[in-house]
């Protein structure tokens, strides 16, 4: 049986077009069609402008007539993550203190993405300013996962997530503070990649915690995501942390044989915590792992347990100097009731941030207030150090440490809305991959018997994305998540 | 200054407000308060590691200066600020007087 449009991967839709079979206007007609339809009960899009990604599409089918296709990707639609500037289009970071917002710049990886051709389409759900775990901060809207709709798509990129999953697009990008990218990823089903610290610019990435943010790729196959992954890294001097290194063709890494390398299974990841089902997939795949001659080696990561507080003490502080520039003043909201300026500050940023957002900028003053400072802020860095020479201690042992993304499936809609702590607490897994600066990709192992998806994670060196690939791929190759879409709506089988 | 941690649990919630300009119902305040107290409470686990001669680390990854050339480049163009700034009048973004008149 054919498949529909929907049901390609991003670069089955590339050879489409390469072989002349389908038109860039067909394909993204097809995920419109896909988007008015589904995303009344997903909710993963904030705004979509049909009339502007018509005519991308139609530029990309011009290019083509011409010959001067401009990548692999042109013509293929990728949607992003309401935090990631495109010029002339909504940035809310779904906060109400960003509503009427239009982007007056592109992101550096926008910028690559049109120099590749690509087609923008539309901007994705996610929790206010990043801040959250499963898309419930927005102001806007609630996101479904998709593969069940009473379920959170995770967050603070479940737009992207829940919009690949759904198949609306082929892929999308997020960006992952401390897991924003791998943990929905995980709940829908799909692949996600943290890269590095420093291997994408983060120019035009609406700040949350500086030292941590990173822009990355999520789709349905391992192939796609480094497909996207190539497009957006390097250089970019406009955020002198983005790192002057060369960027291996990673598309080519995923066919590449690993040979047979050390995967570590670090004790504290399995411990007490973790669902047992998610336990049993994840040491499934250490076993495919082994078999494909990979050493299996016990390691521990005995400060892992530390990782939360490190986490949520410096985003939160980095937080409350990043979102000190939405004041009013310059551009966002500003609220009609203030009488002069320090007002103008105070009501326009209460009306204008929601609960947790508050709840953040005022942790992240605590830890940064006179008196507070060196107990709170200073020793977390420190820990930091710890934290970071561990992992990097860890990769002299092994090649790859090999995690569960997160300590169980997705949770039922609103289940930690009243305690945040709580919520806190499910990043562990995904957190200590940003305090240390390293590449971690998430995918798809596997689903509970509630049928809601599991994801593994695998974490490298900083800038061994390409090691992350290969095995990824490899795993990919053997299984049948590859290319995971949920059915929704009466798809059919 | 240097406060033992184990103290430094107990929130004062107005001074924070009014460092992070926000102004908050007293609701909120209310539930903010046991919030943060809870989660620092939690984050105390950091009291058991020693940190005695330990570097703190600002960044992922060793970050260098980067010089760039001189050179004049585009800005934003004041019929773009136009279109972001929340009052805008002559040119110019409108704010509130902040000095008094002579």
């Amino acid at each position: 049986m054919e498949k529909s449009l929907y049901q390609l991967t991003a670069l089955e839709m590339s050879g489409a077009l390469t072989s002349g079979n389908i038109s860039s206007e067909r394909l993204v007609l097809d995920c419109l069609e896909r988007i008015r339809t589904l995303d009344e009960s997903v909710g993963a899009f904030l705004h979509v402008d049909e009339a502007s990604i018509l005519a991308q599409a139609r530029a990309s089918d011009q290019r083509r007539l011409q010959g001067a296709t401009l990548s692999t990707l042109d013509g293929v639609p990728v949607a992003l993550k309401d935090v990631i500037a495109v010029a002339g289009e909504p940035l809310t970071c779904a906060s109400r203190i960003l509503e009427n917002y239009k982007s007056p710049y592109d992101a550096h990886v926008t910028k690559l993405l049109k120099a590749a051709g690509v087609v923008l389409c539309g901007r994705l759900n996610m929790d206010e300013f990043a801040m959250g775990s499963a898309t419930e901060n927005s102001a806007f809207k609630r996101t479904a996962n998709p593969w069940n709709l009473k379920h959170s798509p995770g967050g603070s990129s479940g737009g992207s997530a829940a919009a690949v999953a759904a198949g609306m697009v082929p892929m999308s990008l997020g960006s992952d503070t401390g897991g924003s990218i791998r943990q929905p990823a995980a709940f829908c089903g799909v692949v996600g990649i943290k890269p590095s610290y420093g291997r994408v610019s983060r120019f035009g990435l609406a700040a949350y915690a500086s030292s941590l943010d990173q822009i990355g790729p999520l789709a349905r196959t391992v192939r796609d995501a480094a497909a996207l992954l190539q497009i957006i890294a390097g250089a970019d001097p406009k955020d002198s942390t983005c790192m002057r290194r060369d960027v291996p063709d990673y598309l080519a890494e995923t066919m590449r044989d690993p040979g047979c390398l050390r995967i570590g299974l670090p004790a504290e990841f399995f411990a007490e915590g973790l669902d047992a089902e998610v336990r049993k997939s994840v040491l499934e795949a250490a076993d495919f792992f082994a078999k494909q001659g990979h050493e299996i080696v016990d390691i521990q990561l005995p400060l892992t347990k530390l990782a939360v507080p490190v986490y949520y003490i410096i985003a939160t502080a980095e937080a409350t100097s990043n979102l000190a520039r939405y004041d009013g003043i310059r551009y966002g909201h500003r609220s009609d009731i203030a009488v002069d300026a320090i007002d103008i500050y105070y009501k326009s940023r209460g009306e204008g941030f929601g609960e947790e957002v508050k709840r953040r900028i005022m942790l992240g003053n605590f830890v940064l207030s006179s008196g507070y400072y060196d107990a709170w802020y200073v020793r977390a860095q420190k820990v930091r150090t710890l934290l970071r020479a561990e992992y990097m201690n860890a990769f002299d042992k092994v090649d790859l440490i090999l995690t569960p993304t997160t300590p169980g499936a997705a949770l039922r809609q609103g289940e930690h809305r009243e305690d945040p702590l709580q919520s806190y607490l499910e990043d562990v897994y995904t957190i200590p991959a940003n305090l240390a600066g390293l590449p971690g990709i998430s995918l798809p192992c596997g689903f509970v018997a509630s049928g809601l998806p599991v994801g593994l994670q695998l974490l490298a060196a900083p800038f061994a994305e390409d090691r992350l690939l290969q095995v990824a791929s490899q795993y990919e190759r053997a299984h049948r998540f590859a290319g995971l879409r949920a059915r929704i709506g009466g798809d059919e089988q | 200054m240097s406060i033992d941690i184990s103290n430094s649990a107990s929130v004062d919630i107005d001074h924070l407000a009014k460092l992070s300009r926000l102004q908050l119902a007293e609701s909120e305040k209310f539930k903010l308060q046991g919030q943060l107290e809870r989660i620092l409470n939690h984050f105390r686990a950091l009291e058991d590691v020693d940190v005695s001669g330990i570097e703190p680390t600002a960044h992922a990854c060793d970050v260098v200066n980067i010089w760039d050339e001189d050179e004049v480049a585009e800005g934003l163009t004041p019929d773009q600020l136009e279109t972001i700034a929340p009052a805008f009048r002559d040119r110019q973004i409108v704010v509130p007087k902040v000095v008094d008149d002579a």
